[in-house]
């Protein structure tokens, strides 16, 4: 596995709760799975992606978790086009 | 870092202290029982006047919206009304606060207040927009800012708009926690709040909602120069309860005493919030029943010990409106009054359109707000999302759909036509919900003047209905 070098941008993963350990009054669904943490910053020591890495948050605090994501980014679009929208405040039809 | 017990039951006991530190409040001061507390006066004890909180917002890029009067949409809907019928339809364009939409207001306050008490920070749990306006208003103010968000369902996969809610925070250098779905945001944000002793900019807060009356009161002053009367119908798009609140609560500053406050959110019913499945399968992420009946019907569910967010304190009517209904208006919008906007401002204007049709020509119904919109946090791309994630998207007619499962757009304008929730019926849930915090043979004559205040009820209707609530 590739070392990702501290001063990279990244994101850890952290379990904040365990299936067991989570509220008590939860659909079923929502109960099975644990409560999961993402957050980014700055990787303060070298690491490897699936590993325990730290990171320092974007005001500064050091947080703990499994290296996920490089660089992780922001793709969201405007997505496919949808055609049933595209007559409706046309012509006479309003 | 502290050896204190870290599990989910211990941080929830500790609530109560954890509260104090974070926000310099002490709830207990106005309680009189576990229903009823003095609302008023913890309102009043915020400090601040109508013109320090203008003063304030100004500071920092918030309020003096245009009020702009939708002349095109306005026509159209009188094609379609009975003779004599389509009142005028004005929008108040909230998108222009800094952050992009009215939350800048309900944070400016806290972060005010924040500042001026030394706290190095602040901190809010909440669906996005809010999130944005607390990262916008804290590095106004000199603060940190941490939002903790529900971003991803257990395959790490999250809705558009939520993501672009997500980026937005961060782009204003905010720490974002972006969590899976589940409640326990609260049992987080109690944890970050111990860890960091930051404020606790809660969305439920007094100085939350003081911040958002100057909301109302604009729209008194602009519609007054613009029109020579008061509004007749405001339409407030409804989830926590603070945007109807807050903006009735300035109407009533200005002395709109017969403006009617009329609700409305996007009908899901059938979803369930804490649903991991759920989740991706609903193309609003606020402004909808999932919050806006639950907050309605029992306020004090929040993340303090008594939400200053009372919707039906103030509200005269509740509609309820299709998906499809918002995504074929917001399209309107664009396409004949040449502004896009994002959802939430959408789903108010998608009942004024019903209302209006109802309404004489000469009266004035307002859409009081109106948000940012852009990549991700647009219809085109919550309805792409929602047609891979296989729910069906047609034209037809709006009634036919089922939340989670169908959007139906409208064909024509006429097929917008929005549904009325019955308010007994809410209200008698409310009183339901305060039966089960206090047994009801213990309600004392407070209680019942509280809880007709709550209500906009009179006491002789609560009294009766004591008697079907089984003491
Ligand atoms: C832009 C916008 N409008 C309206 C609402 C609904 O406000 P409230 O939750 O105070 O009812 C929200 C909040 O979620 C929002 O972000």
């Amino acid at each position: 596995m590739t070392k990702i070098l501290a001063g990279t941008w990244v994101e850890v993963e952290k379990i904040i709760l365990t299936p067991e350990e989570r509220a008590p009054t939860l659909p079923e669904e929502t109960k099975k799975v644990p409560y999961v943490l993402n957050v980014s910053g700055v990787l303060l020591e070298d690491a490897e992606v699936g590993s325990p890495a730290r990171i320092r948050t974007m005001i500064g605090r050091e947080l703990d978790g499994i290296l996920k994501t490089v660089n992780p980014s922001y793709t969201h679009s405007f997505g496919t086009v949808v055609p049933e929208l595209l007559d409706i405040g046309l012509g006479e039809d309003v | 870092m502290n050896n204190r017990d870290m599990s989910y039951e211990a941080v929830m006991s500790r609530k109560n202290e954890i509260m104090k530190a974070s926000l310099g409040i002490d709830f207990d001061d106005f309680i009189h029982s576990p229903i009823t507390f003095d609302y008023e006066r913890m309102m009043g004890e915020t400090g601040y006047t109508h013109d320090d909180i203008a003063r304030i917002q100004h500071e920092t890029k918030v309020g003096n919206t245009p009020l702009f009067e939708l002349h095109n949409l306005t026509r159209a809907v009188r094609r379609i009304s009975p003779p004599g019928k389509g009142a005028r339809i004005f929008l108040k364009d909230e998108a222009a606060n800094a952050s992009g939409s009215f939350k800048a207001r309900r944070a400016s306050i806290s972060a005010y207040e924040a500042a001026a008490k030394g706290y190095r920070g602040m901190i809010a749990a909440t669906s996005g927009n809010y999130g944005a306006a607390v990262a916008s208003q804290a590095v106004q103010r000199g603060l940190k800012a941490i939002v903790i968000q529900e971003v991803f369902d257990s395959r790490g996969v999250g809705q558009p708009e939520i993501i672009e809610k997500g980026r937005k925070c961060e782009a204003y250098g905010a720490e974002v926690l972006k969590l899976s779905v589940g409640p326990e945001l609260f049992y987080l944000l109690l944890r970050t709040l111990e860890e960091t002793h930051y404020f606790n900019a809660s969305l439920y807060t007094p100085f939350g909602i003081r911040g958002v009356e100057s909301l109302g009161l604009e729209i008194a002053q602009q519609v007054r120069e613009e029109c020579g009367q008061d509004p007749d119908v405001v339409v407030i798009t409804h989830a926590g309860g603070g945007n109807l609140t807050g903006t009735a609560r300035g109407l009533l500053a200005a002395g709109c005493d017969d403006t009617r406050i009329v609700a409305c959110s996007v009908d899901l019913s059938g979803l369930h919030m804490a649903s991991d499945r759920d989740f991706n399968r609903k193309s609003f992420t606020t402004g909808h029943t999932g919050f806006g009946v639950p907050f309605a019907t029992w306020p004090d569910r929040v993340d303090v010990p008594r939400n200053a967010a009372r919707s039906l304190r103030y509200m005269d009517e509740y509609q309820l409106v299709t998906q499809g209904e918002v995504f074929y208006v917001t399209e309107l919008l664009t396409k004949i009054e040449g502004i896009e906007r994002g959802p939430a401002g959408n789903t108010s204007l998608t009942a004024a359109i019903t209302l209006a049709r109802q309404m004489d020509q000469d009266q004035v119904v307002v859409v009081q707000e109106t948000e940012y919109t852009g990549a991700g946090k647009h219809h085109n791309s919550q309805l792409s999302f929602a047609r891979e994630n296989g729910i069906e998207v047609r034209r037809g007619d709006p009634e036919e759909s089922v939340p989670g499962q169908s959007i139906v757009i409208p064909e024509r304008l006429e097929q917008v036509r929005g549904k009325v929730q019955d308010m007994e019926r809410l209200r008698n849930s409310y009183l339901k919900n305060a039966a089960n915090h206090h047994p009801v043979d213990q309600w004392d004559e407070i209680d019942i003047s509280f809880l007709a205040a709550d209500l906009k009820a009179n006491e002789d209707w609560i009294r009766q209905r004591i008697s079907t609530l089984g003491a």
